[in-house]
């Protein structure tokens, strides 16, 4: 434990703990107003609720400079994404021009249309591009730079005829890279080629605003801004061919059916409205400080961007010591970070993450991702810096490496 | 129920034993694995004469399993013959540990080869070693043995993975009964090539998958 007994949760990249004010803004959605959102010709509470989801939806939608019915409340990233890639894939499948009769052909419909994305994408993206390559689509996985930056020379080259989509992350989920959507928009407008952007990390701390940056799909979900698990949602710009994907009633302008999650977006709105640059610009401080304290130890390095990243995102691998025993050992003094190491993962590969920007398995294997929420506390950073430089001394004496 | 390692296990990772290295040792290996990462490095004194193991000693880059597993691995060779060392198996290891997850069979299946390769290498340094045998499908087959199934932790061949094994001409073939796309696919493939590539007769390694 640290010098007052409290653990100090710094894996807000992973989840946050709500909010009280978010939680009292769900309340009544629960308990009182906990009726579907009926159309307007429906009982009191019913349109009540509808009011609330309405209004969730402004506010949400208002943040991304958006018009509400642009925005579709999703059960979180992972689902927004899959809309986005299995939507658009879907919907324009047959753009590419060459879609064989299905006699003698057992590939099914995608055969030919083009998609395009990165190879440090999360897994939603990743593993939709994945699911979709299986389906008969192409995918193209492009290169980032060793600071985890697209290389837009490449992403031009890999655009042809039959390319449909462009799905490029706004952060990095591990490392904290952020892309210049801007340009990457501008380069998907060029081509006539839609763009999805993955900003679960960066929304709302990293602002976007559709109407000055060119994208057309945008996953954001609620639970990594001290919001409720369990709700995201997906900007769609209007005139987006998207196909439902997920069947049954007529709920979200007829593109997700199932009954509205309300609390869950009243939640979710409340979480954006408390998001202020001012508390954005306080998490950048403890983040600075903490890469700058972190850096002092020896055969250490920042992974990712050292300017171009995520307020609250420090990334850093020291050499010849294991991820998941750093992890441990820190967790026995209270302190909760995440590591890219093969030993931590569910697949027990190395990040593909860290792998991608250049690094080898040595350097996703001592990776150590540290990330500030909402109440985190400037004395935090001292604290840990000092358990892990500790650790770290203790597991370089049992390394055989390093000794020279 | 906070974590999914015995208390013994951390104990060891906690205060580990035996741990350093010995300048003027009799014999050592490295062991390591690029499909984990980890990397086990084992130090052996041996008595010449009652060939019993005097002092030993380990290092490791690696995860709680892998330190821990160092740890009473060491602890139950230090004083036995070289024989009788050879003999002890991660079974016996995990269950002096009080257990260890299923998917982390593999990094302490790691510690235990480290053991075998330090008593190899003190044989081969010694002149007690047999003369080099080709590669065949048992030699394969045996070595697969040490390759852990992380969803269950317990080896290909028990587990039944392995759908065939050819050998010819230096390449060596291995089937295995798991789809491409499978959670753990590139994780086994991975460890499969770093045990059977070793061999001095084996030039290639090729593993498939069942689609």
């Amino acid at each position: 434990m640290t010098m007052f007994g409290e653990f100090v949760y710094l894996d807000n990249a992973a989840a946050t703990r709500l909010d009280e004010r978010v939680l009292e803004a769900m309340r009544p959605y629960f308990f009182e107003t906990y009726a579907v959102a009926t159309s307007q010709f429906g009982y009191s509470p019913g349109i009540e609720a509808r009011d609330a989801l309405d209004a969730a939806r402004a506010r949400i939608a208002a943040s991304l400079g958006a018009e509400p019915e642009e925005f579709i409340f999703t059960s979180g990233s992972t689902e927004s994404s899959n809309m986005a890639l299995k939507g658009v894939a879907l919907a324009l499948a047959a753009r590419s021009g060459d879609r064989r009769p299905s006699s003698g052909d057992r590939r099914p419909s995608g055969t030919g249309a083009h998609i395009i994305t990165s190879k440090i994408e999360d897994f939603p993206v990743l593993h939709s591009a994945r699911a979709l390559e299986k389906q008969g689509f192409r995918v193209t996985y492009l290169d980032v730079d060793e600071d985890g930056r697209l290389i837009l020379d490449q992403l031009r080259q890999a655009i042809t005829p039959q390319t449909i989509l462009v799905s490029v992350q706004a952060a990095n989920q591990e490392i904290g890279t952020l892309q210049d959507l801007a340009a990457i928009g501008a380069i998907c407008r060029e081509r006539d080629v839609l763009f999805h952007t993955d900003a679960s990390h960066s929304f709302p701390r990293v602002s976007l605003d559709v109407r000055e940056v060119p994208v057309d799909l945008v996953t954001v979900t609620a639970h990594l801004i001290h919001g409720p698990k369990g709700v995201g949602g997906l900007y769609v710009r209007q005139g987006t061919p998207l196909a439902k994907w997920m069947d049954g009633g007529f709920q979200e302008f007829n593109l997700r059916g199932g009954v509205e999650n309300i609390p869950g977006a009243v939640g979710f709105a409340k979480a954006v409205e408390l998001v202020t640059p001012e508390e954005t610009a306080r998490l950048q401080d403890m983040r600075d400080r903490l890469i700058e304290r972190l850096l002092r130890i020896p055969h250490s390095r920042l992974n990712g961007h050292p300017t171009l990243r995520l307020p609250h995102n420090a990334n850093v691998s020291f050499r010849f010591v294991e991820g998941e025993s750093i992890l441990l050992h820190l967790d026995m003094r209270g302190f909760a970070v995440s590591t890219g190491s093969a030993c931590f993962s569910r697949s027990l590969e190395a990040s593909h993450v860290i792998l991608g920007i250049g690094g080898d398995h040595e350097r996703a294997h001592g990776s150590v991702r540290f990330t500030f929420g909402r109440f985190n506390q400037p004395e935090d950073v001292d604290a840990v810096a000092e358990a892990i430089s500790d650790v770290i001394e203790k597991l370089r004496a049992i390394s055989p490496l390093g000794k020279g | 129920m906070p974590l999914p390692y015995s208390e013994i296990v951390m104990e060891h990772f906690r205060h580990p034993h035996n741990v350093g290295r010995i300048e003027d040792a009799d014999a050592k290996a490295v062991e390591g694995s690029p499909a984990c990462g980890d990397m086990v490095a084992v130090y052996l004194k041996v008595d010449e004469e009652s060939q019993r193991i005097t002092d030993i000693k380990f290092e490791s880059y690696g995860c709680a399993s892998n330190i821990a597993t160092g740890s009473i691995i060491t602890e139950l060779a230090k004083g036995k013959t070289l024989e009788e060392a050879k003999a002890i198996s991660w079974k016996e290891a995990s269950e002096a540990l009080g257990g260890l997850p299923p998917i982390k069979t593999h990094c302490s299946v790691l510690a235990v080869d480290g053991l075998r390769a330090a008593i190899q290498n003190y044989e081969e340094r010694h002149g007690l070693v047999k003369e080099r045998v080709p590669t065949t499908v048992e030699v394969v087959r045996k070595r697969l043995k040490h390759v852990m199934n992380p969803l269950v932790g317990l080896d290909l061949v028990r587990t039944k993975v392995v759908k065939d094994i050819e050998v010819s001409d230096g390449t060596v073939r291995v089937e295995l009964d798991l789809p491409s796309d499978h959670q753990f696919a590139n994780n086994i493939r991975d460890e499969v090539i770093e045990k059977i590539e070793p061999l001095w007769d084996v030039e290639r390694v090729v593993v498939e998958f069942i689609e």
